[in-house]
């Protein structure tokens, strides 16, 4: 399943770069793409799991880049 | 931003106040430049501060604190401020660099319709476009957009289309016709039968189209982040053995000398603003074509254009207007006009396309009464009496039928033949129209070094070849099914060099196998066909092959900017680190070959911004 996020306070691209490796290495992600210039994330998972998953996300971020949040569009 | 901007405003006062006023104190010199460096860096330096606890030491807020307050201990003072305060004016500047983009592409698409004035239990109601259903009646207003796809019922208006096609000719509508979300109403007041619901209007799928553009990657971006990924650990590495190894090795060598150079390293190797430059430029790039009506689905297919090699076209639809039109009148014994008149006349019954297209080009109104008798002659044409004239208008087999004597034309297309009163007075040729800037688009993409243009068709041999003539087209596949086109691209696809890219441009009508298959799929005539946004990898909004042209233009422009920003930020920072290890280059040139070419960059990567419509 895909989910799409806004995300906010992201301020460089090789931090997105950054970012988006980080969580494409979370086990259950099949893939992340994060879009500096739109501020979007793309997420691809397994759906069974959602609830669980983006609480991994949101950790990796809180320890990568605290200052960015996101939210489901 | 303002805030930011402020600080570093305040701190270069009090920077360029110590340098120039110079105390001749040492003290007060050194006080008044460690107030500018915390005025200016107190966020970097908090920032470091909490990545070190997470061990992050490639993060470049950490770098830049190393950096400054190595110089610092070295008693370069200015440096270290000079450092921390032009890499926060870097900063400042790709923020508004990359806002200033982002802005001018929101407003770019801002076509999203905020209400609908939808008329229910006979009054005026405004709703959000999202609750009105299919039949509903809605009323627009002059200087409203257009909130739904739907159908003219009442009144007539011209239309400002150019956020959805960059064509700045308004564009009239009565009555019947169909009108689409997000163009705007300029003049009149229309009422309209809602024909699509919102969520599949075309104002919803441009905007998702755009919205969801560039997550998909071009190459160049994955080079840059990968290579910003080598680069800061390698540089950071060599800075160290700089700094420790050299004075333990050379005789006389201090460390305060190699650890200046070491320094210098540190400053250069932040990756940031090398990385941001190049997303920007395609996102510049995808923005510029939105606005001349080209879509384009992510910036790897901007990146395949401009290594286009063979563009493969559709005919009916793409190079031809797919509507039967008369193109020539050749009359013999009688006028032009006459003929025109007679043969419009005698067709008057008729509802065949053909028969449509005559009436089109007579354009004067038909007085029935003096169309006394017709009669459809099935396969052959039409036998009609108009006031005291027998006329004849059909194909070859009527002329023989009825024993005319007529000489048969080579004109390729329908032909109408025509006699008055046993005796044969011409021809009417209806051919579909090539569209009118076909023939310079392929000459322009031949000039934009294109190897191959090729035109696949349905269409009989003599009219696919006529068509491929006039246009100086390549090559020509004639009386295809739709399969047989896939076949035929497949064939095209090997023939191409390994970096060339195939584009295939359609309708998307019938073609979305073939759209898929090619490496970069166009779909022309965007406006109103869900299939076409869909199935394509570019859409281009309006009927004009010419906008292919100027999305490869764009896309090369873009590409050669994206690679100007690579090799000229990447020769800098390396010669800048190679003279720095030396000891030739100072701090301010590190300075430089960071924010300074991160500047450069960035506004090179703005210029993509700036697209001039046609």
């Amino acid at each position: 399943m895909k989910s799409k996020f806004k995300i906010g306070g992201i301020d460089c691209a090789n931090c997105a770069a950054e970012l988006e490796r980080a969580i494409q290495k979370i086990e259950e992600i099949e893939s992340c793409n994060i879009n500096f210039m739109t501020e979007k994330m793309e997420l691809e998972y397994d759906e069974d799991k959602k609830e669980e998953i983006i609480k991994k996300v949101k950790k990796v971020i809180k320890k990568e880049e605290p200052d960015v949040s996101i939210e489901e569009i | 931003m303002k805030k930011k901007r402020n600080k570093i405003i305040i701190s270069l006062i009090l920077f360029l106040f110590a340098i120039i006023v110079n105390f001749n104190n040492e003290l007060i010199n050194n006080a008044i430049f460690i107030s500018s460096y915390i005025i200016v860096g107190f966020e970097i330096l908090k920032k470091a501060l909490r990545n070190i606890k997470k061990g992050k030491v490639f993060d470049e807020n950490f770098l830049m604190t190393i950096a400054t307050i190595g110089a610092f201990s070295i008693g370069e003072f200015p440096e270290a401020v000079a450092v921390m305060l032009f890499y926060q004016i870097g900063e400042l500047f790709q923020s508004y660099a990359v806002d200033k983009s982002r802005k001018s592409i929101s407003t770019l698409m801002d076509i999203r319709p905020d209400f609908a004035n939808v008329e229910r239990n006979g009054e005026l109601q405004k709703v959000s476009p999202e609750d009105v259903r299919i039949r509903e009646i809605i009323v627009v207003k002059p200087g409203e957009k257009i909130p739904l796809d739907g159908i003219v019922l009442e009144g007539k208006t011209t239309l400002d289309t150019k956020a959805l096609t960059g064509e700045s000719l308004p564009k009239e509508v009565t009555e019947g016709e169909e009108v689409l979300s997000g163009t705007i109403n300029l003049s009149g007041v229309i009422k309209i039968e809602v024909t699509k619901e919102y969520g599949e209007s075309t104002v919803s799928k441009i905007l998702d189209l755009v919205e969801n553009a560039s997550s998909k990657k071009s190459k160049s971006e994955n080079f840059i982040t990968k290579f910003a990924r080598y680069y800061t650990p390698i540089v950071v590495i060599i800075a160290v053995i700089l700094a420790i190894l050299p004075p333990l090795i050379i005789k006389d060598a201090s460390f305060s000398d190699w650890i200046y150079r070491a320094l210098s390293f540190l400053v250069v190797s932040c990756p940031c603003a090398l990385v941001i430059s190049i997303p920007l430029s395609f996102f510049g790039g995808i923005g510029g074509a939105s606005k001349i009506g080209i879509l384009i689905k992510g910036s790897n297919y901007l990146e395949q254009l401009s290594k286009t090699e063979i563009v493969v076209f559709d005919k009916t639809g793409t190079l031809t207007e797919g509507v039967f039109e008369v193109q020539k009148v050749e009359p013999i014994g009688i006028e032009k006009e006459e003929l025109l008149k007679v043969t419009a006349y005698a067709e008057n019954y008729s509802n065949h396309p053909i028969s449509a297209s005559i009436k089109k080009a007579y354009n004067k109104l038909i007085d029935e009464k003096q169309v006394i008798k017709t009669e459809e002659l099935s396969g052959l044409g039409i036998e009609a009496k108009i006031n005291d004239k027998d006329v004849l208008v059909g194909n070859e087999k009527l002329m023989n039928a009825k024993q005319i004597d007529y000489t048969k034309s080579n004109d390729i297309g329908t032909i109408l033949y025509v006699a008055i009163d046993g005796k044969y007075a011409g021809y009417i040729l209806i051919a579909d129209k090539i569209k009118e800037d076909s023939e310079k688009t392929i000459k322009s993409l031949k000039k934009n070094n294109i190897k191959q243009t090729v035109m696949l068709t349905g269409d009989r041999e003599n009219v696919g070849e006529n068509v491929a003539n006039k246009l100086g087209i390549d090559k020509v596949y004639t009386e295809l099914l739709p399969d047989g086109k896939v076949e035929k691209v497949e064939n095209l696809l090997k023939m191409k060099s390994i970096k060339g890219k195939l584009a295939f441009v359609g309708d998307g009508i019938n073609d979305a196998p073939v759209l898929a298959l090619a490496d970069i799929g166009i779909a022309m005539g965007g406006l109103g066909s869900d299939a076409a946004i869909e199935a394509a990898d570019i859409v281009i909004m309006t009927d004009e092959p010419s906008k292919i042209v100027n999305a490869i233009q764009l896309s090369k422009r873009t590409m050669r900017i994206v690679k100007e920003n690579i090799v000229f930020a990447i020769f800098i920072k390396v010669l800048v680190l190679i003279l720095s290890a030396f000891g030739v280059s100072t701090m301010w040139e590190a300075v430089f070959a960071d924010v300074g070419v991160s500047i450069i960059a960035i506004v090179n990567a703005l210029r993509v911004l700036r697209i001039k419509n046609k």
